[in-house]
Order: C-alpha cells, then sequence, then structure tokens
C-alpha cells in the first residue's frame, strides 16, 4: 500500500486506516509492520518518557509504555491477521490489561473507541470519524478537556489538521512533535501532575509525547 | 441479603494490605472484602486484570464499593467496571473519598446491611464537595 502519491493526509491520520484509494482491507504485512513499529517506537524512548515523567509524574509511563507495546509482539503476526476493528480491539483489550498506568485505560480506550468505528477497509472519511470518536472516548475516561497538559493536547491538533489541512504525511508527524512541544508552558489540570500546581509549567507532558511518538511511527508508514 | 463488599485499590499493596486490615479490625467478617496494590510486575501501580479479580472475590449481591487511591487507580477501576459483567456493572460503585478512612468507614456501614448507595454515600460525606 502507498500513500506517497496520496495529497490528502487524512489517511495518514487514520491510524492504521487502510486505502481509501483501493478500497481494499489493510495489508497484513503493514499492521504487523506498524505493531512492531509502536513497540519498537515505545522502548527506545522509554527513557525519556520517564524522565519527563519523573520530572511532574510518577515517573512509571516509559516503563508502563513499554511494557504494554512490547507485550503485543509475540502476537504480532495473528493480531495483523485480523480485520483491522478486530486488531484494534485486542490491542486496546492488551493495553488496557498490560500498560498498568492511567496510561493503560486511556491509550486502551483510545484503540477500543476506534476499534468501534472503524471499517475493515476505512476511507479517509472513516478513519477520520474513527479517531474523532476515539478522542472523545479518551476525553470521557480522563474527564479531561483539551488544554489540560495531557496526550488530548496532541490527538486533537492532529484531528484539527485532518479536518482542515491537506498534505503529505510528514505534516501529521510535524503536527504531532509540534503538539507534544507546546504542552511545555501548560499548567497542568489532570492527573499526577497537576498536583504539581504552577510548578508543571515548563515540562514536556509524557503522555503527549508518547502520542506524537506514536502518530509520527504511523505517518511514516502512509508515506511521509 | 448478604452485606455489600469493600473492595480497596491501591498504587502499593502495602497501603491497600494495611488499609484491609484496619477494616477486618473494625467490622471482622461481617462484610466481603479485598484488596489489590501494585502493577502486574508486582511495582507501584494498579491493574485493571487484579481489580477486576478483587471485585470478584468481595461481589455480594447487595453490591460492592470501591475505595481508590489516586487517578491512575480510579480511571483502571473505571476500566474493570466496565469489563465486568453487565448484570453485574450497576451493583459497582466508585467512591469519591480517602482510601482508608473512606473503607473503614464503609465497611462499617455496610457491615450493618446498608445499601450500596447508602454505603456509598457515608463514605463520601467524608469529603464534602
Amino acid at each position: 500500500m502507498d500513500f506517497a502519491q496520496s495529497d490528502d493526509f487524512g489517511a495518514c491520520l487514520g491510524l492504521w486506516a487502510g486505502s481509501w484509494i483501493r478500497e481494499m482491507a489493510m495489508d497484513v504485512a503493514l499492521k504487523k509492520a506498524l505493531i512492531e513499529d509502536c513497540a519498537k517506537v515505545i522502548a527506545e524512548h522509554a527513557d525519556e518518557l520517564t524522565s519527563l515523567d519523573r520530572a511532574i509524574g510518577d515517573g512509571d509511563h516509559g516503563l508502563n509504555m513499554k511494557r504494554g507495546f512490547e507485550s503485543l509482539l509475540p502476537d504480532a503476526g495473528s493480531l495483523a491477521s485480523r480485520p483491522l476493528p478486530d486488531m484494534l480491539k485486542a490491542i486496546g483489550t492488551q493495553l488496557v490489561m498490560k500498560v498498568g498506568g492511567a496510561s493503560g485505560p486511556l491509550y486502551g480506550t483510545l484503540f477500543l473507541s476506534l476499534a468501534k468505528e472503524i471499517s475493515g477497509s476505512p476511507n479517509s472519511e472513516n478513519a477520520r470519524t474513527a479517531f474523532a470518536s476515539a478522542i472523545e472516548a479518551v476525553k470521557a475516561r480522563g474527564k479531561s478537556e483539551v488544554g489540560q497538559k495531557t496526550m488530548l493536547d496532541v490527538l486533537a491538533p492532529v484531528l484539527a489538521a485532518w479536518d482542515h489541512r491537506a498534505g503529505i504525511a510528514s505534516h501529521l508527524s510535524e503536527t504531532a512533535r509540534q503538539a507534544a512541544e507546546a504542552t511545555i508552558p501548560m499548567k497542568a489540570i489532570r492527573g499526577r501532575a497537576s498536583f504539581l500546581g504552577d510548578r508543571s509549567i515548563g515540562h514536556m507532558d509524557p503522555g503527549a509525547r508518547s502520542s506524537s511518538l506514536l502518530i509520527a511511527t504511523i505517518a511514516k508508514h502512509f508515506g511521509a | 441479603m448478604a452485606n455489600v463488599g469493600i473492595v480497596i485499590v491501591s498504587h502499593s499493596e502495602k497501603v491497600a494490605e494495611g488499609a484491609a486490615d484496619m477494616v477486618r479490625q473494625m467490622v471482622g467478617d461481617a462484610v466481603p472484602l479485598a484488596y489489590t496494590g501494585g502493577n502486574s510486575e508486582g511495582g507501584l501501580g494498579t491493574d485493571v486484570a487484579r481489580i477486576m479479580d478483587a471485585i470478584d472475590r468481595a461481589w455480594s449481591e447487595a453490591g460492592v464499593a470501591v475505595l481508590v487511591d489516586l487517578g491512575g487507580a480510579e480511571t483502571n477501576t473505571e476500566m474493570a467496571i466496565e469489563m465486568i459483567d453487565e448484570t453485574k456493572q450497576q451493583r459497582i460503585v466508585i467512591c469519591n473519598a480517602p482510601i482508608v478512612e473512606g473503607a473503614v468507614i464503609a465497611a462499617t456501614e455496610a457491615s450493618g446491611g446498608s445499601p450500596l448507595d447508602i454505603v456509598k454515600q457515608t463514605a463520601e460525606e467524608l469529603s464534602p464537595q
């Protein structure tokens, strides 16, 4: 599947959305690579995530995320062979059960919600709708809104870029990266970091960072 | 009808166990009681599967009141409740109360045969909004 020629980066934002060009079920090899690469990028950045979390939280985000995503690896092949909604549901459930911290139910909810809305061969609109619903589900799970120094501060700008801009997948990575950076001056309102009040200002939110890493990794497979 | 069950969910197994000890000292075996603390690797944290198991162990037809400590414990407990059999979900509540005091007071209320909503309300009176 090649999204390189597409100028609609909506599909790139589709968090494992398939081709709306060919309307075919998503390729097994691609799905497997996405799972493996997401686990890899989290493992590679585990220390960084933990360090960010140590500054304003309980210092377990990197380890928790690494444990959760690496637990997908032994089953990556069988997960990838499932239809996209089934695969996302299984990933969401696994993250809920394995990550351990608050990020387990939050990322788990993101994937479980995507699974509910996405089709086996999603077009751009279906993928965007699923992503929008998933963001709402994460808001409900975390009782949080945009602007509170959380992963939502990456997810929401990515959705907004999807709505209003056209481009290639690099825009997606860049939007996510900038959005994570933009959490640095924010004051945390939700989560452990909120205990710090004003002292949470000046640090990047670890959940925003992990979200931007995952989005950039996924985008790379769609032509960035 | 059986008394409401109490579940204690802390990031720390020691905190959860200690709170459960204090509950037992107060109410003995009059209420079903279970606790869980720590993540799946035994470190500090909370774990959905362990929470589901604790709710199961403390299950009562009158329902279960759950006491949690910090945010992740609450989020993981909410997730656990959603993954439990739907017929039971409406009889599981999270009390917005301090974990130790809340557990002791909720259990004391439950030991007198109070229904779930009263058990929750009594625990939550500890932390007026």
